[in-house]
């Protein structure tokens, strides 16, 4: 009895050392085959179909795999991708010409018909649909120049084209083993274009464990040879905490992480194997001042009262360490409607005067709710700006909960003071206030998450007239009277644009890859 | 031969409760989560992004049955659950049970390695403990011991991590290294990488139960090392380790068996705190971003699994329980 159990227990260690040693000589292989990113960032992409989801994560998916239109510059400028030029052709319509000799990972070549396919794939994304609305369509002209247009003149086309990766249609055309088309979006469901994917882009999915493991290989095909970009394999992983994050960056494990939480900042950037970038980000972080809970928000005093209460410098100091801009309106620089002479303006004693002004010298009682973990630091800025509200007497009630929860007390305006992060899918000014400073209009869904209830005509009439203004000066002189007419009401408390922020091993040229959207362009990623 | 069928008659009764106790376990469990799940939020809210309108969320929820009224979505739950349905996963978009399945060996197998490091552990050390109660060694594993129980294990974790991975570079800091698949189990305990993964968690795991029994040995050994038959076995001129190890442990065991038992859902309950830390892709990870993402049927099914793990560990117990010390008679029998 003893012994056969010796001798089973011999086996298996046998059985394992073989196993190991049959390991070590494919890791060996594995070695010689070219540059190897391990990237580790805080979630993976949700899925492989690039519609299914209207995210950062899932649009920082799509620039691995598939190729947009044109895409954005660090600059902020347009660049050709699978457009080479475009030249608008009159008021709705504008002409793209596209690259030739492009393929598919499935090999097929691309063409004008899969730039309309995917149009028309957009429209019907539940996620995407809203930013295409304004678009009537793709008109092919031949295989390589197609029209886009729009059902009235749109300030926003080139924008939009960014949103635009041509998807394979013949590869999506069909039906799966299950009889399912491959090319619906499904959200509740597995699905073919869940899991398979065949876009122009430099990275192929070669393996994929959700939650686990994403692994990217470089495309034998891909037809942008001028690219710097020297990396052939991205292994993805990702690390949802934070301080496990950056061990891994610090511990050598991973080559490269994003995003870094602003208190290692330091570490990251003091180690010898290690660089961090930075970046001032577009996203606002606002408190909305529920004007229909509360009368005394109706009084634009009482608003200003708040606003030159809140210290939102001392925040973005004190709490943010400096990983955030402090901000007087809502498009930070660079966008259209960004104005520099509107500055953040604390001022304690003309706060306390304007509440004196208003008639609540002795102040009043009011609730607000956060949420705890979807913005950097949110509980905290949250608990500061009550104590600074506190100065002006007025007593603040905070609630703060996970987002999952956070959301829906939101949208039943659950409390008087509400704070919300916005950052514009469209990469514009107007789009801030389409969402967060119109008057709320259940039928248009502008000012849908407007539960300040801030209801101004003039905004709404400046915002609208921007979309159809195709003239950029005439339009950012628009934008910019709107960011003014905020800025003097009060319509909403700033407080700061959050910083981007990418940390990777020295031998990473990460600068050039790296931007405001935060869509860092691994294809470029040089390695040395 | 009539003996035989007595038994198998009591371990018949024995098997039917049991089921009975677990089926009702799993209606209470299912039952509460349904009741609680709107509490942790709206699972349609993380399938879409923010600038969708209300007007496609509600389309999306309607669609999804996430509008009926409690007792029809739970109805058709417990329809679904007996055919071995239990939803789908919103966020991963598959069946939940696979997704738990595909989850379970990286949660076995850290729960394994950390028993193992606690047996293997606790147990001559308790012993030492017990026998040398005075010495300096023994009073240091006891200082030792308290400090462990009070530190918290993300608290361990992180520190293991900064002293192993960050500053010395011996062992790897995240992830489950590379895995091999023997049918649809992903193991990390057959490559050398797949163990440098495991040492970290399972240390930490073990960190919270590793002094309790070291703790628990030693106070049993102790007051065992008093009895009336360990002093005849002495008197009888026995050797040292004949009495320590025959006569005292095994009657040790009885108490520690046990509590190692009970102990085992605390370890699951552990393991979501290390998981976390480790980005250990195990259930108790995925149970946490489950909770954040309100990805309910996961919810449900997950607690349904734990529920069914519970019920297996303590029937074990039982049995086992009454193998070592027949005096106690398994529940059923008269």
């Amino acid at each position: 009895m003893k012994k056969s159990l010796w001798f089973i227990i011999g086996l298996v260690i046998i059985a394992i050392i073989v196993v190991m040693t049959m390991q070590k000589k494919e890791e060996g292989e594995v070695a010689l085959a070219g540059k190897t990113l391990k990237l580790a960032m805080d979630a993976d992409p949700v899925s492989l179909d690039p519609h299914v989801q209207l995210s950062g994560g899932m649009l920082q998916y799509s620039h691995m795999v598939f190729d947009p239109l044109i895409r954005w510059t660090k600059t902020m400028d347009l660049e050709p991708r699978l457009a080479t030029r475009w030249e608008r052709i009159d008021d709705n319509t504008m002409r793209f010409f596209l690259r030739e000799g492009v393929k598919f990972h499935s090999g097929n070549p691309f063409t004008a018909k899969d730039v309309k396919w995917t149009v028309e794939r957009l429209k019907k994304s539940q996620d995407f649909k809203g930013l295409f609305e304004p678009f009537e369509g793709v008109n092919v002209i031949d295989d390589y120049t197609c029209d886009l247009v729009t059902k009235k003149p749109y300030s926003l086309v080139l924008n939009m084209a960014t949103y635009i990766f041509p998807m394979d249609s013949a590869f999506y055309t069909g039906t799966d083993e299950s009889g399912n088309p491959k090319d619906a979006i499904v959200k509740t469901g597995p699905s073919f274009a869940l899991s398979h994917e065949s876009g122009t882009g430099k990275y192929m999915v070669t393996k994929r464990e959700q939650g686990v493991e994403t692994v990217f290989e470089a495309f034998a095909d891909y037809w942008d040879i001028n690219s710097p970009g020297n990396v052939d394999k991205i292994v993805l992983t990702p690390i949802k905490n934070d301080a496990t994050r950056v061990a891994a960056l610090l511990s050598g494990d991973v080559d490269f992480i994003m995003p870094v939480p602003p208190q290692d900042y330091d570490r990251v950037a003091n180690s010898e194997n290690s660089q961090l970038i930075t970046m001032s980000g577009s996203r606002i972080i606002t408190f909305q001042l529920n004007q229909n809970r509360r009368p005394e928000f109706k009084d634009p005093k009482v608003r200003l009262a708040i606003v030159y209460a809140v210290n939102n410098e001392g925040i973005v100091e004190t709490i943010m360490k400096g990983t955030a801009t402090a901000a007087a309106q809502q498009a930070p620089v660079g966008f259209a409607g960004y104005k520099p002479d509107l500055k953040p303006r604390y001022d304690l004693e003309k706060a306390q005067a304007l509440m004196k002004e208003a008639g609540y010298a002795d102040g009043f009682t009011c609730s607000m709710i956060a949420p705890n973990n979807r913005y950097v630091n949110d509980e905290k800025i949250s608990e500061a700006v009550v104590s600074m509200l506190a100065k002006i007497n007025i007593k603040v009630n905070l609630k703060t909960m996970p987002k999952a929860q956070y959301w829906d007390e939101f949208d039943a305006q659950v409390a008087d003071i509400q704070m919300i992060g916005w950052h514009p899918d469209t990469e514009d000014s107007a789009n801030y206030s389409e969402f967060l400073v119109m008057c709320p209009n259940k039928e248009t869904g502008y000012g849908q998450y407007n539960s300040g209830n801030y209801c101004n005509p003039k905004v709404d009439e400046l915002v609208l007239a921007s979309q159809t203004e195709t003239d950029p000066d005439k339009r950012s002189a628009m934008l910019q009277e709107v960011e003014q007419i905020l800025y003097d009401d009060a319509a909403y408390v700033p407080l700061h644009w959050q910083n981007l922020s990418w940390a990777g091993k020295k031998n990473l040229n990460i600068e050039p890859i790296v931007n405001v959207m935060n869509f860092p362009y691994f294809g470029d990623l040089v390695l040395d | 031969m009539l003996l035989f069928m007595q038994l198998d008659g009591l371990m018949f009764a024995f098997t039917v409760r049991r089921i009975t106790q677990g089926i009702f376990v799993m209606l209470v469990i299912s039952f509460l989560c349904f009741t609680i799940q709107h509490a942790i939020g709206d699972p349609v809210r993380d399938i879409v992004g923010i600038s969708v309108s209300a007007a496609e969320r509600e389309a999306l929820r309607e669609k999804m049955g996430l509008n009926d009224p409690f007792l029809t979505q739970y109805v058709r739950f417990l329809g679904k659950a007996v055919q071995g349905d239990v939803g789908m996963s919103f966020f991963f978009k598959k069946p939940a049970l696979k997704v738990i399945l595909a989850k379970a060996p990286a949660t076995l197998e850290l729960v394994f390695v950390s028993s193992l490091i606690i047996i293997f552990a606790s147990v001559p050390l308790g012993i030492y403990c017990a026998i040398k109660p005075r010495s300096i060694l023994s009073r240091t594993i006891m200082g030792l011991s308290i400090v462990g129980v009070s530190i918290p294990v993300f608290l361990t974790a992180i520190m293991l991590i900064y002293i192993f991975s960050v500053e010395l570079h011996w062992l790897p800091s995240y992830g489950r290294g590379q895995l091999v698949y023997i049918g649809g189990w992903g193991s990390g305990l057959l490559t050398l990488d797949g163990w440098k993964h495991l040492i970290l968690p399972s240390i930490a795991l073990s960190s919270i139960m590793l002094p309790l029994f070291i703790r628990l040995i030693r106070s049993q050994m102790m007051e065992i090392l008093e009895t009336e038959y360990i002093k005849f076995a002495w008197a009888k001129g026995l050797r040292k380790r004949r009495i320590w190890f025959i006569h005292a442990f095994k009657n040790t065991l009885l108490p520690v068996i046990t509590v190692g038992g009970v102990q085992l859902g605390t370890m699951i309950a552990f393991t979501i705190l290390t998981e976390t830390v480790f980005q250990w892709q195990g259930l108790g990870f995925l149970f946490i971003e489950a909770v954040e993402r309100a990805d309910t049927t996961l919810l449900v099914a997950y607690l349904m699994v734990v529920g069914v793990i519970f019920v297996v560990v303590n029937t074990i117990v039982d049995i086992i329980y009454g193998l070592v010390n027949p005096m106690v008679r398994i529940q059923g029998s008269k």
